[in-house]
């Protein structure tokens, strides 16, 4: 690890103010970044930790019925307290292992936007806003590829709305080694439609698969999914080729409909 | 009842108190006054000219000491290889030299380029940065069959090629058994790899050179199977550091699994640089360096064929496997595609002729060499699929078949050089048969299709020689070392013992087991019985811990030592009590005098043998300690019958671990629960390789599985509870505790069962899948159920 100094603000204005200055970095739980660091693959002048400040901890429901998350709120708080929002509550759940649910926010994961992470699903399938220190983004504009999101340098997701579905639920395949999703498809069912959002499949990052959506939306059920998208475009590594991770959508596709009974 | 106390009873493992509370002392934990860091700037290319090291900058660094490059090492010896295999023509292997750091080439990725010692290790880290190093890449072989073609680039320029050997054995069967496949009625083929493995101990590997310049002493504290083995290679073939100079002592160690054997490069270094700079120099690898520096095990390419009669007698069997050795020749790597490998190709099964040629590689990896089983799980794993396959392809009952061609009569010459002493395999059958419940099998397997899974069951035998080993023999098969084990046991004035073994505990759990057998012998409590190892300075020259050895052969070590004390203790007890020394028996602590009432205690006896005023001076020395070597007469052929049954999931192509049944011949036990631990610790590292584990390069020779991010370990919920049954018990006929080793059988054991099942499940669902190479990961079952 490389020398930085290091900031611990309480309030968004300090955390904002902090972030000014160059090559400084925002430190949610740290679960990406420590490691990095670790590995002196990244080298910011300043970390300024998010960590101390309460307004933007914790999980609330807003008056027109939204969940909303603290940017800085730990997984293990959301699996615990978004409990209107049961299969956010169970992704959250099963993010990593106990330790890093203790530590990694969900402002952390959306900023970092890895192709694998779960959290990106959940926002774009839900049709969340994420709120930042300067405006509202709708995840649909948010998620802009691999490790790429609309923030701009030194902005702060402050928190995270999500509507809640009728029904809703995430199905995620585990990378063997990292247990990351190799594929995760989160299909969440609205009056208005069915959005299916998918991570750990695609070199775009996470991504809508829009055939599913159009025919689960005309009719809710796992026979309806269609077949599996092409493997163009699909990332292939150590663990799944292209063509599996496409085979893998249509699956998990399939088995979160069926969950959602 | 089970037994509560000696050979045999289950006491828990006094070792853990101090594991499980934190309060072990590894070699990390250990800090010398003074102490530098030194970290390793490592190659990141597989295969490069060195043109030029440029450390001015970096030697100008805050807080650094000296910057070593190979130039530093010129007259210095390399790491040495500690076995020499010979070719199927009569030539000695070849064998490269192996520099402490990267001379005018780097090998692999991970190599060492040069070492920068500094006051803090980040120190360390920001100046090996500023190094200004000049490589020029060349292009790197990495497949084996690659290597060996024509015209492939050399590893080793000044090497003919990329070959290290090409060995057969036996190679006077070899045309015997090309005539018995030709006339064979049925053979069964099969082409298959066992995967590259990183061992991954808890613990990575840790080194600290300290030297005196007052006394002219080294120290090396390290993590270490075989701190003698490492105090003789480093001092006289590398460091030329005489024995009585030099004290390696390695600590408390968090599992080795066979890589932590070897000698290497950053122990020699540390213990040079710390005299070099007169200044004690620590060296503690990340789990980064660990993936690229640790010796990784495995990695064989092969083909088997196995023949068989009208009557399905098998007839032949004939083995092709290319082994990959990586850049260097690792300790004892030349011996593990070969002597533990090709002498185990018999299995259980009575093959009348067998021929095995085995091509070792140089490739631009790092180097492999013994993990866990080394060879005999290789071994294993091919026979096993081979008759699994032929069962299939003849329509027979893979366990009919099996045992139909068990050996059944003992001792038993193999036609690959080696003699089995005992064994039942139709008894460890049997065990397994009973606990896992294989009539039951087809209702288990009607309630997985009801949730759309499909069920496998697979079953293999296995068979290892551990005990290692004969040292007239093994000096004959090339190994540069004797393989005996020794202890010397002091008795203390007031009756307690301390041995000091040459064996290592790094989890086997000796400090409990080992007091068993002497508490057994003397009749004493295990309390009384404290166990010293890993520290050169105050043990007997002795081997160290691998291959399943330690209570085969430094506990029969122990044993003889015991026995010069019981002796000797004997005729003291018979001059306290002025009888005949034939006339004294040992039950409980307790000598008498057959036939009389009189008796004196264990303590007394002791006690005497320290203050010898009523003591036979004339006869016998005061004290009470005796030393003894032991060289095992043959090796020990430990055995049994394994049975997993899995799940696979059709739409995923995931395979789950249902239930897992392992029927053992250890021989005789002396702690069941310890042996239990073992068993299931190399099952969960069998199933790791067989459906997680996978070490792979790029055609670059880049590390892809480089941590824990891509490098599946096994963990907690991807392994079962497990049936193991160690009740068929074939004692070994030539240790004085007829035991037979366990440490490394659940490895050796459980792969083949794993694919088996996977394989069965696969087939009952109709797909034509014949085999899955390891690690059988979901993608590859999906992509093998596509066709």
């Amino acid at each position: 690890m490389y020398n930085f100094d290091f900031e611990k603000p309480t309030s968004v204005a300090d955390a904002v103010a902090a972030l000014a200055g160059e090559d400084a970095q925002a430190l949610g739980g740290g679960q990406t970044l420590i490691p990095t660091l670790k590995q002196r693959l990244a080298s910011p002048s300043k970390l300024v930790s998010l960590a101390g400040i309460a307004d933007i901890k914790g999980v609330c429901m807003s008056d027109d019925g939204q969940v909303c998350v603290g940017g800085a709120t730990v997984h293990a708080d959301v699996a615990a307290n978004a409990g209107s929002y049961p299969a956010l509550a169970a992704l959250a759940c099963n993010i990593g292992d106990p330790a890093v649910r203790a530590r990694g926010t969900i402002g952390g994961s959306l900023a970092n936007n890895d192709p694998s992470a779960c959290y990106p699903s959940a926002a774009l399938a839900s049709g969340a806003t994420i709120v930042t220190n300067a405006r509202e983004i709708a995840a649909d504009d948010y998620f802009q590829g691999m490790f790429a999101t609309a923030l701009d340098e030194g902005e702060i997701i402050t928190e995270v709305r999500f509507p809640v579905p009728e029904a809703a639920n995430y199905q995620k395949f585990e990378q063997p080694a990292s247990r990351f999703a190799l594929v995760g498809v989160f299909v969440a069912r609205f009056a208005d439609g069915v959005r299916v959002a998918v991570t750990g499949a695609s070199e775009e990052g996470v991504f809508r698969w829009s055939a599913a959506e159009e025919a689960l939306s005309g009719n809710f059920s796992a026979d309806a999914v269609p077949a599996a998208p092409g493997a163009d475009g699909m990332i292939s590594d150590l663990h799944g080729t292209a063509a599996y991770r496409a085979h893998l959508i249509a699956v998990l596709t399939k088995r979160a409909v069926a969950a959602c009974g | 009842m089970p037994k509560d106390h000696g050979i045999g009873a289950s006491p828990k493992r006094r070792e853990d108190v101090r594991f499980l509370t934190g309060t072990g002392n590894y070699t990390d934990d250990i800090n010398v006054n003074g102490q530098a860091y030194v970290h390793f700037l490592r190659s990141d290319v597989a295969h490069g000219k060195i043109n030029g090291i440029g450390t001015d900058v970096a030697a100008a660094m805050p807080g650094v000491v000296r910057i070593f490059t190979g130039a530093d090492f010129e007259g210095v010896g390399g790491i040495p290889c500690g076995w020499q295999v010979t070719d199927r023509h009569g030539n000695p292997m070849q064998e490269p030299a192996h520099p402490v750091l990267a001379q005018g080439k780097v090998r692999h990725v991970g190599d060492p380029i040069a070492a920068v010692v500094a006051d803090t290790y980040e120190q360390a880290r920001d100046a090996a940065e500023a190094i200004e190093l000049d490589i020029e890449e060349l292009p790197a072989v990495v497949d084996m069959k690659a290597a060996l073609a024509e015209g492939a680039t050399k590893v080793h320029d000044d090497l003919e090629n990329n070959l290290c050997y090409d060995w057969g054995f036996v190679e006077e069967n070899k045309d015997a058994v090309d005539q018995a496949i030709k006339d064979a009625a049925h053979v069964t083929t099969l082409e298959l790899v066992n995967n590259r493995l990183i061992a991954n101990p808890m613990e990575p590997r840790v080194a600290i050179g300290d030297y005196n310049r007052a006394t002219d002493d080294s120290t090396l504290y390290t993590t270490s199977q075989n701190p003698h083995v490492i105090r003789l290679l480093m001092g006289a073939f590398v460091l030329g550091i005489p024995e009585h100079k030099l004290r390696v002592i390695a600590p408390d160690v968090g599992g080795g699994f066979g890589t932590k054997i070897f000698h290497y490069a950053e122990e020699a270094f540390c213990t040079f640089a710390a005299k070099a700079i007169n200044r004690p120099v620590k060296w503690t690898a990340s789990r980064s360096e660990a993936f690229m520096s640790d010796a990784h095990g495995r990695d064989h390419v092969t083909k088997i064929e196995l023949a068989l009669d009208k009557d399905n007698n098998f007839t032949a069997v004939r083995t092709e496997t290319y082994a990959n050795m990586g850049a260097y020749l690792s300790t004892f790597a030349p011996s593990v595609p070969t002597w533990l490998h090709g002498t185990l190709m018999a299995g259980n099964y009575r093959t009348p002729v067998i021929y095995v040629n085995v091509k070792a590689v140089f490739t631009n990896t790092v180097p492999v060499d013994a993990y866990r089983g080394a060879g005999r799980p290789e071994a294993t794993f091919q026979l096993e699929r081979v008759i699994d396959k032929a069962a299939r392809e003849l329509g027979v009952d893979p366990i009919a078949l099996r045992r139909q061609n068990f050996i059944t009569e003992f001792p038993y010459a193999t036609p690959v050089a080696v003699e089995y002493d005992t064994g039942d395999y139709h008894g460890t059958m049997d065990a397994l048969e009973k606990i896992a419940d294989l009539s039951g099998f087809e209702a288990r397997r009607k309630e997985s299709e009801a949730k759309g899974k499909l069920r496998g069951l697979g079953v293999n035998c296995y068979i290892e020689a551990c005990g290692i080993a004969p040292s007239n023999l093994v000096g004959q098969l090339g190994a540069r070392a004797g393989l005996y084990e020794s202890a010397t046991v002091r008795v203390n004035a007031t009756g307690g013992l301390v041995v000091m073994t040459g064996s290592h505990s790094h989890g086997q759990g000796h400090e409990t087991s080992f007091p068993q057998v002497i508490a057994e012998m003397i009749g004493i409590d295990e309390s009384m019985v404290e166990i010293v190892h890993g520290d050169t300075a105050n043990t007997p020259m002795g081997m160290g811990t691998y291959g399943s050895r330690s209570l085969a052969v430094g506990g029969s070590a122990m044993v003889r030592a015991t026995e010069k004390i019981i002796n000797k203790a004997k005729k003291i007890a018979a001059h306290l009590m002025e009888a005949a020394e034939a006339d004294i028996e040992l039950k409980d602590g307790q000598f008498s005098v057959a036939g009389t009432d009189k008796s004196v205690a264990w303590g007394d006896v002791t006690l005497a043998a320290y203050v010898p005023h009523n003591y036979p001076l004339e006869d016998i020395e005061p004290g009470l300690e005796e030393t003894a070597f032991y060289d095992p007469a043959n090796f020990t052929y430990p055995s049994g019958a394994y049975c997993c049954e899995v799940e696979v999931d059709p739409e995923t192509g995931k395979v789950t671990i249902e239930r897992f049944s392992a029927a053992d011949d250890f021989g005789n036990i002396v702690n069941p629960m310890i042996v239990d631990g073992q068993v299931h610790g190399g099952i969960g590292q069998g199933i790791g390789q067989a459906l997680l584990e996978g070490c792979v390069y790029d055609e670059d020779g880049q590390l892809l599985s480089a941590s824990y991010m891509d490098y599946a370990m096994p963990r907690a919920d991807d392994v079962p509870f497990y049936n193991v049954d160690h009740s068929s018990q074939t004692p070994c006929t030539h240790n004085p505790l007829g035991v037979k080793g366990c440490g490394e059988a659940g490895a050796i054991g459980s792969p083949p069962s794993v694919v088996n099942a996977v394989i069965d499940a696969l087939q009952s669902g109709g797909h034509d899948v014949t085999h899955i190479d390891m690690p059988v990961s979901p993608s590859r079952v999906w992509a093998a159920m596509q066709g």
